[in-house]
């Protein structure tokens, strides 16, 4: 596809989500509106290891302990500070300063593969038991008491910068987590039309040639995990703000697992992707739980392994072939668009 | 005045894979702007000793100096920087990547963004691939990842350039190409080139050295090394003189 | 003294445990180079049908020992003739289909049977050092799971079928120009670990509470501890298992429980990044 169209498609893409953005308080109810805040919530997580994964082929089981620092960050740090401004911040850098240690400690120590998602996949149970024993009264942070097992109850949830007297309303909140959704979307864009980005899909692709051609693969690795790291971090304080709870719950396996089968259902190597993933496998784990008549695990189960076996590339990018090659075969009938792209391909 | 530093030399350059010594007491000398061919049967240890001069395989034992600075056991991508740029026998490049994505990569590191597109143009045209510039590099033909391969090279502009077989798999047409990029890359830079093919190392050789059994056979001009009897030994039955 | 023997046999238990949850991962894994993660579900299935069958009336050691493995083979033998087998030399991939396949399993036994189901008793009693009190049981458990290894091990070094299946693990290609079919022994050897899988599945059931999701506490356990074991069966297993058996009930003696837990977990990670071949790809590089 030609860099100008590829342009043009992005910033239609972009428009269109500002445009669902402001116009969807106005279309749904208010349930359904924080139905999709959530789900908004959960994109951001999505994006994040949609970008390790597929930009950084860095498979995490345990993408989970960033999103859980997160939140777990932004709980403690509004319960302390009365102000969600800061907290949102440190959410963000908290879990970035945490991949970074364990980025470190992994791709410095040439650790790969299996071994990382061993790493990655450990250090979320590590959290999980850590914080589901704090129960006592004795695991306190400042003003906040981490509660254990039974999680952190009526955390302040976002306040107008500046101002915490102003809580956001839901439809506010919505504007806060869609926007996010979208800031990220857009910044990740950036990042990998960026030097940095085209480097880092260098690393994934042949790791020794980059290395050969005098890049570092270490350094650009670890860089990926901390973006990574901190978008989960933001997807977490993002998730806490939308229930004003977090528990040791939001470090789960099952989380960890669903995060996956989003990017396998959305496309592993787009963005797109596992947003759209995350939306849908959502929406139907939803209607499942309303419907009572089968159970989730059993319908994530099965699509999990039917995309792996008929569709592993994903929707998105299953999708995409079907549009490259229906473009390609209509061209024949006579019309201009194969000139044209000869002519391009040919300066 | 004291002796003039050279190139790339290696002392006492060993490599041991367990019980097997696939580089055994290497001592190798290159000048500036030198172009040598290294020959011998499979085996006898000339890709294991790119990998140590390339920083993939860190060696037993010995040195390797480039430019008097020691880089043995240094980092591949330490290595690069310092301007050594490498070919690998087996077609390395960026197959899931346009063929230009390919080239940039390469050029990026050291240009800005101007430079880089001037010299990623530049580097198309000589490896004549500018008319599939946009193409993955996964669907071309072999002899065209070997040119994309060599072209990444040179937009890293190394002082040293290794070539590991870079002829294999190519057409007639291409191996004479290949031959005329590589007289046109040694008018400013150094090169090693691994081959099999003596057709092709008599178009671009002038000093050759013969590698067997991980050690340094002998060192000499072609036509010397041709004629040589032990050459002919440690070939025995491949036909070194067409 | 006695305190000493206690925690001996807590040590003892622990690594036990660790043996039987990790051997039929460790087959898999070692031999076929993949990675199941429906492990979990897999003991879960073998605690299921030994607690299913024994309330129906059949003697608990058979619904241990015979249903339990058998039940739980003929499982990892369909799940690799309409799953695994279209995956091979995709690691990934086939993470991800046993992921879901795990999913599925729990879902599936969660429909069927519901959340709950009535339990097994602990069979063989308990018996007293001075003040402390273990069971038998605990014993039994050890001396199975050294039975166990024992028996793999004999398998895979002495019998023609060992030798067939090292041979195509070893390379399949070669294996098969000699006439022996791989998809055979792969199928074969994915149905001995489920089986191996099922049987601890079995074993666990009298002393842990057997729900459809209890796999998730297990799967990362053995997970970790084969892959710090590295790629040979018997000895990796057997010298991660006692490691990280010892870490765990000597920092769950001294702290707690959950903590025993962390600190198992820090030190795989440690193990990890020191000898990221695991174990015996260090130190047993030779053995099986």
């Amino acid at each position: 596809m030609p860099a100008v169209v590829r342009g043009a498609l992005n910033l239609a893409a972009l428009a269109l989500a500002v445009i669902v953005l402001v116009a969807l308080p106005d279309l749904v109810e208010v349930f359904d509106l924080m139905q999709i805040t959530l789900f908004a919530a959960m994109g951001v997580l999505a994006l994040s290891l949609g970008f390790i994964w597929g930009f950084g082929g860095i498979l995490s089981f345990g993408q989970t302990a960033f999103f859980g620092i997160g939140g777990y960050t932004y709980a403690v740090a509004a319960i302390n500070l009365g102000d969600s401004t800061g907290a949102i911040a440190l959410a963000i850098c908290v879990p970035a300063i945490v991949a970074g240690m364990i980025g470190y400690f992994a791709f410095y120590g040439r650790i790969s593969d299996v071994y990382l998602g061993v790493i990655t996949l450990t250090v979320t149970l590590i959290l999980f038991d850590a914080v589901n024993s704090t129960a006592g009264d004795e695991y306190r942070i400042g003003k906040a008491a981490l509660g254990g097992f039974n999680g952190m109850p009526s955390v302040p949830t976002f306040n107008l910068p500046g101002d915490p007297s102003t809580v956001l309303d839901p439809t506010q909140g919505w504007y806060a987590t869609g926007g996010a959704l979208i800031v990220v979307y857009g910044l990740l864009r950036l990042i990998l039309g960026s030097r940095f980005g085209r480097i880092a899909v260098a690393v994934r692709e042949n790791e020794v040639r980059a290395s050969l051609l005098g890049y570092d693969p270490r350094i650009i690795r670890l860089a990926v995990f901390v973006i990574g790291g901190a978008i989960a971090g933001l997807g977490g304080a993002l998730y806490t703000n939308w229930g004003a709870f977090v528990s040791p719950t939001i470090f789960s396996l099952s989380l960890s697992a669903e995060i996956i089968i989003w990017i396998t259902v959305g496309g592993l190597g787009t963005l797109i992707g596992p947003v759209i993933g995350c939306f849908l496998i959502q929406y139907l784990t939803s209607q499942i739980g309303s419907q009572q008549t089968f159970n989730s695990n059993l319908i994530l189960g099965a699509i999990l392994i039917a995309f792996v076996l008929l569709l592993p590339k994903g929707l998105i990018p299953t999708l995409r072939d079907l549009v490259m090659k229906a473009a390609r075969a209509l061209p024949r009938r006579g019309t201009a668009i194969e000139a044209s792209e000869k002519l391009v391909g040919a300066k | 005045m004291a002796e003039p530093v050279p190139l790339l030399r290696t002392k006492n350059l060993t490599m041991r894979f367990g019980g097997v010594v696939a580089s055994n007491n290497v001592d190798f000398t290159l000048g500036e702007v030198e172009l040598r061919c290294l020959i011998g049967p499979n085996g006898a240890g000339k890709s294991t000793f790119f990998k140590m001069l390339t920083g993939q395989l860190v060696p037993s034992s010995g040195t390797i100096a480039f430019r008097g600075r020691p880089i043995a056991g240094a980092a591949s991508h330490e290595i690069a920087r310092l301007g050594i740029g490498i070919k690998t026998q087996v077609p390395n490049v960026f197959n899931g990547l346009p063929v230009r994505e390919n080239i940039w990569l390469a050029a990026r590191r050291r240009n800005t963004p101007t430079q880089t597109k001037r010299l990623v143009d530049e580097v198309l045209h000589k490896i004549r691939l500018t008319e599939r510039a946009n193409e993955l590099v996964g669907y071309l033909s072999h002899g065209q990842r070997q040119w994309v391969e060599i072209g990444t090279v040179l937009a890293g502009e190394p002082e040293l350039i290794l070539l590991d077989e870079p002829a294999a798999g190519m057409t007639d047409e291409e191996t004479v190409r290949t031959a005329e990029i590589i007289r046109e890359i040694n008018t400013t830079r150094a090169l090693i080139v691994v081959e099999h093919d003596m057709q092709f190392i008599k178009m671009i050789a002038k000093t050759v050295t013969v590698f067997h059994q991980g050690q340094i056979l002998m060192e000499d001009t072609i036509d010397v090394v041709m004629r040589d009897q032990r050459v002919r030994d440690v070939y025995l039955g491949k036909r070194i003189a067409a | 003294m006695e305190l000493a023997i206690i925690i001996a046999l807590d040590v003892l238990n622990g690594a036990a445990s660790l043996v039987l949850l990790c051997l039929g991962l460790a087959v898999i894994f070692g031999m076929m180079r993949i990675i199941n993660l429906a492990h979990g579900e897999f003991v879960m299935l073998g605690a299921y049908a030994t607690v299913i069958s024994a309330n129906a009336g059949v003697n608990i050691w058979i619904a241990m020992l015979v249903v339990a493995p058998v039940f739980v083979g003929i499982v990892g033998i369909i799940v690799e003739r309409c799953l695994i087998r279209f995956l091979y030399g995709r690691l990934v991939d086939t993470m991800l289909a046993t992921w879901g396949l795990s999913l599925f399993i729990i879902g599936l036994v969660t429909t069927v049977y519901g959340n709950t189901i009535k339990g097994v008793p602990t069979p063989l009693g308990g018996f007293s050092i001075g003040a402390y009190r273990s069971s038998y049981y605990t014993l039994f458990l050890v001396a199975m799971a050294l039975l166990l290894l024992a028996l793999i091990y004999a398998v895979l070094r002495y019998t023609r079928f060992g030798l067939i299946s090292r041979a195509t693990m070893q390379n399949p290609g070669m294996a098969a120009a000699l006439g022996i079919s791989p998809s055979r022994v792969y199928m074969a050897t994915f149905g001995i670990g489920a089986a191996i899988t099922g049987l601890a599945g079995g074993l666990l059931a009298p002393v842990s509470g057997v729900v459809p999701t209890m796999g998730a506490a297990y799967v990362a356990k053995a997970f970790i501890t084969v892959v710090g074991g590295g790629s040979a069966i018997i000895a990796g297993t057997a010298s991660a298992s006692m490691l990280f058996g010892f870490i765990n009930q000597i920092g769950a003696y001294f702290t707690t429980p959950v903590f025993g837990e962390v600190t198992l977990f820090l030190s795989a990670i440690i193990l990890i990044r020191l000898l990221p071949q695991g174990i015996s790809g260090r130190f047993f590089k030779r053995n099986l």
